[in-house]
């Protein structure tokens, strides 16, 4: 850890610790039961006390993030959960289970507590079925309207036809296409699926007063190809493994870690130290490929400028990803990860492999220096992103926001350094945050941040080259069918490049899981797309959706 | 000709003569390319015109910016620095689909934006050709079983060239737009396949149960498309 900031060390270590049983005591009648996840204690409370009790525990208690609802379907109830955890202190978490009956399955919403709770009930009810009372806006979000069941509870049945309409967008100029009858101004606009500056098939609905965005709704679910129900139907050593490649395709070998770190600690497996080590220069790497492309396409999105930039950022992502392949063999989909480890050591000859990662990152600092020339120092650029798409850090906290859109914001949260995992807490690197709020800010997180990672992968080479000989273990002993105990619930997190990602796992005794969630960082952050942009001109929207840097793959699943 | 003569740099009255004969003659790599092997010594060529339209559209591809998943970022590889899908005539990505010839299928397509996938397509003028770019859209790729993912790009458009691989390596991507173009050139059109899912009115529809429930919230003139999930493969 760095040395520069030991006051903020103190200050987080001094964030007040309340044991379970006072936290049982704090929530009084609404708790009817207590379970033990092996990350946190949880409460089971009534289906009508959500609000009362997530408030309770918001203030009186700090808990002041809300990193994930998931929700399940038992044989005999429904289940919601709150996953809960301090911004100051991640480690500090707890889960509130709210069960509702099979017949009618209503609970209380936490919207009115979490702004965030919005989108993960939404997507709560698509998938699953339960419904949310007091839910401002609750229909589907990642399936179409028109879809019959919900494809997570037990009695779907996947091969009963759908049909799914397109609705005819009309002549947005035509008298009645106008939003809000006949008098106002306002003029309905269509941005995506299909279109080159939403980042994939992000469909955004605007209303447009004038050139200014009156009002935003991102539309969701163009890429929802059933990454949940894929990893429940695979099976924990092997299966599952390839598919945390394809949430976050533009750095993918951080959330591979997601899923590793949750099922080591489901089945209670050591990594060797040497393998956190190859681990943490991997995931480095892979956070710098997603950074350049978030630069090189913000560029894009901010000039139109398909050329020069954009080549630049492309240029050091294709270093990045030869290296990689050197480690893993694949250009994109490292599948690198092991349960217990990693898949295989370094290349041979290692010296090689050194020397071109040292190279690369001696290449870095000048090329850096290029992209503050091209971009950040650029007047144009600053009078487009400076300012604009403003998101105050206590707006930033209320959506869950995380990751280089939060600290981009001031909020000095990363999963790395406060929760720590792999070999981050032995290095020397920085947290980089920035207080300007605004577009520009997350840029420069950004491109800080690779320097940061570059700080990391530098130590990491140095670490593996003077490794003991016959201490070069990659993976422990895990046995070949892994069947984690039944009915154990754990949920982790890591930092992947766009923030937190985070692992639900319950176990059945077999060896799949029986609920698989995945909280994704970019699914939080792109809520907090309409506090951003409302009443901001469009290009500036099309601007903070960059700044956002949002992987469709990862906000779909 | 003698062997010392150095055209370009000795006197300038020779030059053109010089280069006229050596044209002629076929000496030298520099005056031999593709094309004038194919124009000859003559300014004038015979051809079928229809022969020349084919290689002229062979020759000058416009693609669609189309990004849909994971393969994607590697098409961006292909278009961008190292790999440069421009040196093989094909790397202008136009944002608009009504001017592009090609479309290639980056990724999986789920039941939400088969339909808009569809009318892109249909925008594109004739004639239009298809790449299909990795596992997702020869079969659904990994996600095959999810209850979202339409089973192949090929049920909704009809594609000319699979590039599999998950993602392919944009080697293998630019091999697949090579081998589209080489099929143009030769005046080969793509098989025509049957595709189950077409967009349709609403109205048109079978009346059956799922149809029945929907009738109150889908207008009868939406455009609609009907997923009969156990008929995929």
């Amino acid at each position: 850890m760095s040395l520069e900031r030991p006051d903020e060390r103190e200050e987080e270590t001094a964030v007040e610790e309340r044991s379970a049983d006072e936290i049982g005591e704090l929530l009084g009648d609404n708790v009817i039961g207590r379970e033990e996840h092996i990350n946190a204690p949880a409460y089971v409370i009534r289906p009508d006390a959500v609000q009362e009790t997530l408030s309770t525990l918001k203030s009186e208690a700090g808990y002041d993030h809300l990193s994930c609802v998931t929700a399940q379907e038992y044989e005999d109830r429904y289940e919601s959960i709150y996953h809960l955890k301090k911004y100051d202190d991640p480690t500090q978490e707890v889960s509130v289970v709210v069960p509702t009956d099979r017949e009618n399955p209503v609970s209380e919403s936490a919207e009115p507590v979490f702004r965030t709770a919005d989108w993960h009930e939404r997507e709560a009810y698509d998938l699953v079925g339960i419904e949310y009372d007091d839910h401002p806006d609750l229909r589907r979000i990642l399936l179409p309207d028109t879809w019959q069941g919900h494809p997570l509870s037990r009695d779907y049945d996947q091969n009963r036809p759908q049909v799914v309409t397109l609705r005819e967008h009309a002549n947005p100029l035509q008298e009645d296409y106008k939003a809000g009858g006949q008098d106002s101004d306002t003029m309905l606009l269509n941005i995506g699926p299909h279109h080159p500056a939403t980042h994939g098939v992000l469909h955004v609905e605007t209303v447009l007063d004038g050139e200014q965005v009156a009002n935003i709704d991102p539309d969701i679910g163009y890429l929802h190809r059933c990454e949940e129900q894929m990893c429940q139907n695979g099976t924990y050593r092997h299966q599952i493994m390839p598919y945390p490649d394809r949430w976050d395709y533009t750095a993918n070998m951080p959330n591979e870690w997601a899923y590793a770190r949750a099922a080591e600690a489901l089945a209670d497996i050591d990594v060797p130290e040497y393998a956190q080590v190859l681990r943490t220069m991997g995931s480095e790497l892979s956070r710098m490929t997603g950074h350049f492309l978030a630069l090189s396409t913000f560029a894009l999105d901010v000039y139109g400028d398909f050329s020069a930039i954009f080549m630049y950022g492309m240029r050091d992502r294709e270093k990045a990803q030869n290296i990689l392949e050197d480690l893993t063999g694949q250009r994109m989909m490292y599948n690198y990860f092991r349960l217990g480890g990693v898949v295989w050591d370094l290349p041979e000859p290692r010296e090689e492999f050194f020397e071109k990662t040292r190279d690369f990152l001696e290449d870095l600092p000048q090329a850096l220096e290029e992209y503050h020339d091209l971009i950040s120092a650029n007047e144009i650029l600053q009078m487009r992103t400076v300012d604009t798409g403003v998101l105050p850090p206590e707006v930033a906290k209320e959506y869950g926001a995380t990751g280089p859109v939060a600290r981009g914001s001031g909020v000095d949260y990363d999963l790395r350094r406060d929760d720590p995992y792999g070999y981050y807490d032995e290095l020397d690197w920085d947290v980089v945050t920035e207080d300007g709020c605004d577009n520009y800010s997350r840029l420069l997180v950004r491109m800080r941040e690779v320097e940061e990672s570059a700080k990391i992968v530098g130590q990491c080479i140095d670490l593996l080259e003077e490794w003991p000989e016959d201490d070069r273990t990659i993976q422990s002993n895990v046995p070949r069918t892994l069947k984690p105990d039944d009915d154990t619930e754990v949920y982790r997190a890591v930092e992947n490049a766009k923030g937190e990602l985070g692992v639900y796992i319950r176990a059945d005794g077999t060896d799949k899981p029986a609920r698989f969630k995945i909280r994704s960082p970019c699914f939080s952050n792109l809520q907090t797309l309409p506090e951003m942009s409302t009443g901001e001109y469009v290009p500036d929207m099309i601007a903070s959706l960059g700044s956002l840097d949002v992987v469709l793959g990862e906000v779909d699943r | 000709m003698s062997s010392d003569n150095r055209p370009f740099i000795t006197d300038d009255s020779k030059v053109l003569t010089d280069t006229r004969d050596a044209r002629m003659a076929g000496q030298g790599d520099r005056f031999n390319s593709k094309l004038r092997e194919a124009f000859g010594s003559s300014p004038f060529i015979l051809t079928k015109f229809d022969k020349f339209m084919n290689w002229v559209r062979g020759s000058s591809m416009f693609m669609l910016q189309f990004g849909i998943a994971c393969c994607s970022i590697e098409m961006m590889h292909t278009y961008s620095v190292k790999h440069d899908l421009d040196r093989f005539h094909a790397g202008v990505p136009r944002a608009s689909p009504r001017q592009a010839d090609v479309i290639i299928v980056p990724g999986t397509i789920v039941s939400k934006f088969a339909p808009r996938m569809k009318r892109v397509y249909d925008q594109m003028p004739e004639p239009k050709f298809v790449v299909g770019m990795g596992s997702c859209t020869i079969s659904g790729g990994p996600f095959q079983e999810g209850y979202n993912v339409v089973k192949g790009a090929e049920e909704v458009i009809p594609v000319d060239i699979h590039v599999p691989g998950c993602p392919p390596r944009p080697e293998a991507l630019v091999y697949g737009v090579a081998k589209l173009q080489e099929r143009i050139a030769n005046g080969e059109s793509s098989p025509v396949t049957v595709k189950p899912y077409e967009l349709e009115q609403f109205s048109d529809l079978d009346r059956d149960e799922v149809v029945q429930k929907l009738a109150d919230q889908i207008d009868e003139d939406d455009l609609v498309m009907r997923y009969n999930w156990s008929d995929s493969p």
